[in-house]
């Protein structure tokens, strides 16, 4: 079963890797009511940062740190430009996603930047293992780099601060009732997700061999997609289980995508398929309060 | 104001909303109150008459216009910000959605109640001492919500959540406690124990309280002072004893003659039964 277990693994790889993605537009969506639309920029701004920095021979872990860094950065401009001068957060979002893809192309100078003979991560960790640069290895560091970041996400969302920044999506009103910064918590929460995306970035860049000015399209989609179909496979409530259901949404993602690309489905189709499978989730909830002839009030415009 | 020791100070708050436009509208017209600490006030008025916009200001929720200071405990509170001001008013509010979240359990509900105008750090949320903290203030509530501290809040009925609310708005004892029309949206029977449960907790814990409501009847039965708002301004204002044996009808003439105007709110009288 060749093909059964290179398909299971290249799913498992990347719904770890693209699992990054994924909690950061859990973060912002569902913990913070905040639909941010920077991850399309901010998943090629680390792609970039990487890749540029590693051709000029910094060390790639640092690279990976400095993509999650700058990630942080787009993250607290859209948040800036939500709190600070009260733009729209959506609009904020795309103002953002815009203009860093000018800043993407800046940084790369070029449009793409081939990063096959360079050391990056997972040859370091291969070297270290002794095993080659193959999808095990990009499990195995994947794996480790997902676990920490579970584990750290898990604990520091059920800290004081943490708590502050899940009410604050869940009822704003209140939480600056009882002291909060609201401010604050926002600006944090979609730092926080976009350094994670951007994370997400550098360390698929490193993986596939180059970093490309247009990887980030239709990220938001993808990484949306991923948190429905968690939600509505596993159904999780706790915040713990909600960060596994997240990863394991990306998961079975990207294995229905791999499924259906080697039955023959055009690669260029994907980003179509992925709206249309994002738009029936969205609509189901209003066509079943519709067939139960319940009043739905019309959607929210700005 | 020199030899002021009242709790609350309210001094000259005025309060327009869309100023310069023909819906300009004077919300509150130079108020000024004091509150005197362990005051259980009532406050009635017909809609508009600018109870919730008084609130909202000394919660912080907007500033009053320029010149009007909200002074608490002699601290100067007027332009502090909204979450600047949870540490010194508690407020439940009249939709018990408001006042908790509901994706987030009744102990975390809690846990951020008791955090309420503190700094807030790394540290765990939730702790053994705040659960048994959160168990003792909610065991005397007899709504079973003590062995519940793990329930997703959106899952309690509404007479639940606005009794969680009313603890998490008392829990850490604030200075002043705001209590907006808050049994006004419950069916009667969990709108008296909410009420009694008010009670309760603000003769235990000698909570100062403001508590607007609708209802002639229960602004008479309950607190120790009534004032009466109408067109911005305070137009009652009562003692327990100049309260104390009076009837709604009393009131609506108290009114009438203060604001010169006849009462004419059915709303205000038909709660009168």
């Amino acid at each position: 079963m060749d093909f059964f277990t290179s398909l299971m693994s290249t799913s498992v790889y990347e719904g770890l890797v693209y699992g990054f993605v994924a909690i950061g537009v859990y973060f912002t969506f569902r913990v913070l009511s905040f639909p941010d639309l920077t991850v399309d920029g901010s998943f090629p701004l680390g792609g970039a940062v990487a890749a540029v920095l590693i051709i000029n021979g910094s060390d790639p872990w640092l690279a990976t740190l400095a993509a999650l860094a700058v990630g942080i950065c787009a993250g607290l401009g859209t948040s800036l430009l939500n709190t600070k001068l009260r733009i729209n957060a959506l609009l904020a979002g795309i103002l953002m996603m815009v203009a860093l893809y000018s800043i993407n192309l800046m940084i790369m100078g070029r449009s793409n930047i081939p990063l096959l003979r360079e050391v990056t991560i997972f040859d370091q960790v291969a070297q270290v293992l002794g095993m080659r640069a193959d999808i095990n290895l990009s499990i195995i560091v994947t794996v480790v780099l997902s676990v920490i970041a579970l584990f750290v996400l898990n604990w520091f969302l059920h800290t004081e601060i943490g708590l502050a920044l899940r009410a604050t999506g869940d009822n704003e009103q209140m939480v600056r009732g009882l002291g909060v910064n609201t401010d604050m918590t926002t600006i944090l929460g979609v730092s926080l997700s976009n350094g994670l995306v951007a994370l997400s970035g550098a360390l698929v860049a490193q993986n596939q061999g180059f970093s490309d000015l247009g990887m980030g399209i239709g990220m938001i989609v993808m990484g949306l997609a991923s948190v429905i179909i968690g939600e509505g496979i596993f159904r999780p409530r706790k915040i713990t289980t909600i960060l596994l259901a997240v990863i394991g949404g990306t998961f079975a993602y990207r294995l229905f995508v791999g499924i259906a690309l080697r039955l023959g489905l055009p690669p260029t189709n994907l980003k179509l398929i992925t709206a249309v499978l994002v738009i029936i989730a969205l609509a189901i909830p209003y066509i079943q309060k519709k067939l139960r002839h319940e009043w739905v009030p019309p959607a929210v415009r700005m | 104001m020199s030899k002021n020791n009242s709790l609350l100070q309210i001094r000259e708050v005025s309060k327009i909303f869309s100023r310069g436009t023909v819906d300009e509208v004077r919300a509150l017209d130079n108020i000024n109150l004091d509150v005197n600490s362990e005051d259980f006030i009532t406050v009635i008025g017909s809609n508009g008459a600018g109870k919730t916009t008084l609130l909202n200001i000394v919660a912080g929720v907007y500033p009053p216009e320029r010149g009007g200071k909200v002074i608490i405990n002699g601290n100067d509170i007027t332009n502090i910000g909204e979450y600047k001001h949870a540490r010194y008013v508690g407020r439940v509010y009249q939709d018990p959605h408001i006042g908790t979240a509901a994706k987030m359990t009744v102990e975390e509900n809690l846990a951020m109640a008791i955090m309420r105008g503190k700094p807030r750090g790394l540290r765990l949320a939730t702790s053994r001492q705040r659960r048994e903290l959160s168990s003792t203030v909610l065991a005397p509530l007899g709504l079973g919500l003590e062995n519940r501290l793990n329930t997703l809040v959106g899952t309690l009925s509404g007479g639940q959540r606005q009794a969680l609310a009313l603890v998490m708005a008392t829990i850490s004892k604030p200075a002043i406690l705001l209590l907006d029309e808050h049994i006004a949206t419950l069916d009667p029977k969990t709108a008296q124990l909410v009420l009694e449960l008010s009670e309760v907790i603000v003769t235990q814990e000698k909570m100062t309280t403001l508590m607007v409501t609708h209802n002639m009847e229960l602004a008479l039965r309950y607190g120790n002072r009534l004032i009466m708002m109408h067109e911005g301004r305070i137009v009652v204002d009562m003692n327990q004893e100049q309260k104390a044996n009076l009837t709604v009808n009393d009131l609506v003439i108290a009114f009438e003659r203060a604001s010169g105007s006849k009462f004419a709110d059915d709303s205000i009288l038909l709660h009168h039964n």
